[in-house]
């Protein structure tokens, strides 16, 4: 077992650490100088744990998958490999395995391809849940344009019917957020996709929050009759206004904090998100489309200090593609979404290989309940269609679109997105190449936990909510064909 | 924009061509003379002055036909200045004829017939009666030109969208459809009245009512969007009683009926990749496609979303890693709509006399690691070229030449 879960978080923030790149900004000095002050890695104005994650490891016996084409995510594409896993992490990837312990349940892998688990970096599972009608609708707190306090996790339903299908397509974690309605929409929260009662029982220990941010159209739309923004240049003026605040609240907090006297200032929960993305715990992700305001949000951050970790759809990313690889931000795109509305308009399907030759941290996200049950398919497509046009993209790159990258969107690259010994057994076993159309997940193991088989009904988790559909459908009772 | 060469003959040569009309032929040669398809075969004589596509190592297949959508009728679906698709404030639109919205310049039918995808379904949306489909070739300058056939058939929006335009109620949707229906047969017989005056106030108008007369008569199918089991069985119910051509579109539940679906003689048109469970279809799956199509209902696909028609293929590959067959895959996309929209004698296959739309691939046309090499329509080779196309050799390097 690993330790416990709160000990776990508070090594990784004091350690600034094995789950922070180390291209993230800095955390300021002042909050990690705060000794015991600090209860999460990411919440250092306060001195009480937030709703902290209750992730326990899913006992699994060992498991050893042999003579299988395994593509680690980290360089190699291994035929007839194997990989050996125990307690929830990774022991030995390779040709030559050592002959597994007695206890080992040994899966043969021929004709199999195996990847690590799949990472969508941009969800709405569980706050845009189905069935799909206004009580679901957890998504956007579109009262005001800025809403850095609600944190997606309060949103969160586990009992989402979509959950099941997501993990039948291969995913161990996403990061569920809120919607773009606002301008700063909320915390996102980074999940391992799990069947659980609870979401604090998903809650990836160690991950850094998302603060989700929209450029463009959304908020302008939203917002343009209630009060502002109406414009693009309202939407600038109003992160900038935020995050104005935002400075304040850090001076004032961490000058309480070096020299802790009085009463402490005022908690406020809008504040507090901001500032925590001023000293680099929090990851700015932000929904914008169009080259020009990427450009302004990159100075943004230029402003305030702060490195955008990510843009997500990000459909004109390849137009700056020399810019974010220069400021080492991300993009997360969709393989060929696109024209649903203006700013959507000049979509390409060589997005994401204009971003990897660049050198740019893409990933493939869905954004969508559908999309996210067939990632590896969408990074097919941007793949091919990247190599049709004569961008050199590997398989390896491609396979990391949707595993190493995400998982470094996420912060969480040291821990997951990769098969390397070591790494948490997140891993997806396919019916043949994930790139092929006609490949399935056939095993998914979570945290070494095999939290799915398609061949065997006992391992195909339900939801409550389908309990008692007839006949049943939706992931229930399927074997491979 | 279309840059038609003129007709001419055209003869592929050396493909594995699937004509889909029957088993597939290795080395085989697709000749196209004025348009249309002249011959098929291993022993076909190539006329010196044809013009030579080598396909060897090629798949040949017909044009992909997406039984979905509204392209040409939507720009940017955000923008409502660029949709034409609903038809506000008539709930029976039976006679929305949707062919003179579409716009032949619209950027998306480059993007999408580059990809294979050559003939689609135009279809009107929302309402209780939508409208009439139209069925276009992804290529002309005019709507003369890309109109295959108008009307295929009225849209029936028998789902939970469609009972808010009758009083919220799936019961009163089924029974308003059927005052129609009556409605327009009595307008039918008493014509005369009805000009006069004389005639009890009917519920919908005239026109509407005049549309729905070949629905009526048999001439021209009913597109029944249902999903839910019930619904799905109501819409047959329908067909029934007033001896309809019914075809199903969605159909989500139609799994579950696959047996009663058969017995009906009703086509239906699915999206494979629909599986996300809605109070419309709390038993939506994967397997919807190939289960229909094992149980002998004649199967064709959708790929809903407009701007990504092309992702019909895409459609294909996961509909058969869900149980149905390649052929029976294949034929969902090309022969079965073709026949399901009353075009087989001139779309759908690789047969000679028909119309000329053609596509050479580079493998499988279902996998993604295939590449579209030639596109003919109506016996035209349509350049590889769109907006995105462009878009791409703009920032192919950076700065970009303005």
């Amino acid at each position: 077992m690993r330790p416990p879960l709160v000990l776990l978080a508070l090594t990784l923030g004091c350690a600034s650490g094995a789950a922070r790149p180390a291209q993230a900004p800095a955390p300021a000095a002042s909050a990690l100088a705060a000794p015991a002050r600090t209860a999460t890695s990411d919440s250092s104005s306060v001195d009480r744990p937030q709703y902290p994650s209750t992730y326990q490891r899913h006992p699994n016996p060992p498991v050893l998958i042999r003579n299988a084409t395994i593509m680690t995510a980290a360089g190699q594409e291994i035929a007839g490999g194997s990989i050996y896993f125990k307690d929830g992490r990774i022991v030995a990837v390779g040709t030559k395995i050592d002959a597994p312990p007695p206890d080992a349940v040994v899966v043969d892998g021929t004709g199999r391809y195996v990847t690590p688990g799949l990472i969508d970096e941009h969800s709405h599972l569980g706050v845009y849940a189905a069935p799909g009608t206004d009580a679901e609708s957890d998504g956007n707190e579109a009262t005001n344009p800025v809403t850095a306090e609600v944190w997606a996790e309060h949103s969160f339903w586990p009992q989402d019917p979509q959950i099941p299908l997501a993990i039948a397509g291969g995913i161990t974690t996403i990061q569920a957020l809120p919607g773009s309605a606002n301008l700063i929409g909320g915390r996102s929260a980074i999940l391992r996709l799990i069947p659980a009662r609870t979401v604090q029982a998903m809650k990836f220990p160690g991950a850094h929050y998302g603060l989700k941010m929209a450029c463009g159209e959304n908020p302008k739309r939203v917002y343009g009759q209630k009060g502002g923004p109406s414009t693009r240049m309202g939407n600038m003026a109003g992160y900038r206004g935020a995050f104005i605040q935002a400075e304040g609240y850090r001076r004032r907090w961490d000058k309480w904090n070096s020299d802790p006297k009085g009463d402490p200032p005022d908690r406020n929960l809008k504040l507090e998100s901001l500032a925590e993305v001023l000293r680099g715990d929090i990851y700015v992700q932000n929904h914008c489309y169009r080259a020009d305001e990427m450009a302004n949000m990159l100075d943004l951050g230029r402003e305030f200090g702060f490195r955008i970790r990510s843009f997500h759809h990000a459909v004109e990313a390849y137009k700056i593609r020399d810019l974010l690889a220069a400021a080492g931000t991300g993009a997360a795109v969709w393989a060929d979404w696109w024209g649903f509305k203006e700013e959507a308009m000049d979509g390409i399907k060589e997005n994401a290989a204009l971003l990897q030759q660049a050198g740019v941290r893409v990933n493939i996200h869905s954004d969508d309940p559908s999309g996210i049950q067939r990632l590896n398919q969408e990074a097919a497509k941007a793949m091919y269609a990247g190599m049709r046009a004569g961008i050199a993209v590997t398989r390896d790159q491609a396979i990391r679109w949707v595993t190493a990258n995400p998982a470094w969107a996420l912060g969480l690259d040291s821990l997951t997105g990769t098969l390397e010994p070591g790494k948490i057994a997140d891993v997806v076993v396919w019916s043949g190449d994930p790139f092929s159309v006609y490949s399935r997940a056939i095993q998914v193991y979570n945290d070494g936990w095999l939290v799915y088989d398609r061949t065997d009904p006992a391992h195909q988790p339900r939801t409550d909510f389908q309990l008692g559909q007839t006949p049943a459908a939706g992931g229930g009772g399927r074997k491979d064909r | 924009m279309i840059a038609f060469l003129l007709a001419q003959t055209i003869a592929i040569t050396g493909g594995t061509v699937y004509p889909v009309s029957g088993p597939k032929i290795a080395n085989a040669t697709v000749l196209i003379r004025d348009g249309k398809i002249a011959a098929v075969g291993t022993s076909v004589a190539v006329p010196s002055d044809a013009t030579r596509i080598d396909a060897t190592g090629k798949w040949v297949t017909p044009g992909l036909i997406d039984g979905a959508g509204q392209m040409g009728l939507v720009e940017i679906g955000a923008v409502a200045g660029t949709r034409e698709a609903l038809l506000k404030g008539d709930t029976i639109a039976a006679s929305f004829n949707v062919a003179e919205g579409i716009n032949p310049a619209s950027v998306v039918i480059p993007v999408t017939r580059i990809e294979g995808v050559t003939t689609v379904l135009a279809v009107p949306a929302g309402n209780l009666v939508s409208g009439q489909a139209v069925l276009i070739d992804l290529a002309g300058n005019t709507i003369e030109e890309m109109l295959v056939k108008s009307p295929v058939g009225i849209v029936l929006n028998d789902s939970e969208t469609g009972k808010d335009f009758a009083g919220g109620s799936r019961a009163a949707l089924v029974e308003r459809v059927r005052r129609v229906f009556r409605d327009a047969l009595e307008y039918e017989r008493r014509r005369a009245d009805f000009g006069r005056a004389q005639l009890r106030s009917l519920s919908a108008a005239a026109a509407d009512l005049e549309a729905l007369l070949p629905v009526l008569h048999g001439q021209e199918p009913l597109i029944a969007y249902a999903n839910r089991r019930s619904d799905i069985e109501s819409a047959l119910r329908l067909a029934r009683e007033f001896k309809l051509k019914l075809v199903l579109a969605g159909a989500q539940e139609g799994w579950q009926i696959a047996g009663e679906i058969v017995q009906a003689g009703v086509p239906v048109l699915v999206e494979p990749l629909d599986n996300i469970p809605s109070y419309d279809a709390l038993g939506i799956r994967y397997e919807n496609a190939g289960l229909l199509a094992k149980a002998g209902v004649k199967v064709a696909l959708m790929e809903t979303d407009t701007h990504n028609s092309r992702n019909l293929r895409q459609q294909a590959g996961n509909a058969v890693a869900y149980g149905m067959t390649w052929d029976q895959a294949l034929r969902a996309v090309t022969l079965s709509p073709a026949e399901i929209f009353g075009v087989a004698d001139r779309y759908g296959s690789l047969e000679p006399g028909k119309v000329a739309n053609v596509v050479v691939w580079s493998a499988d046309p279902f996998e993604f690691a295939t590449g579209v090499e030639h596109v003919l329509i109506r016996g035209k080779e349509i350049p590889l070229r769109s907006r995105q196309t462009e878009l791409f050799e703009r920032y192919r390097q950076l700065p970009p030449a303005y």
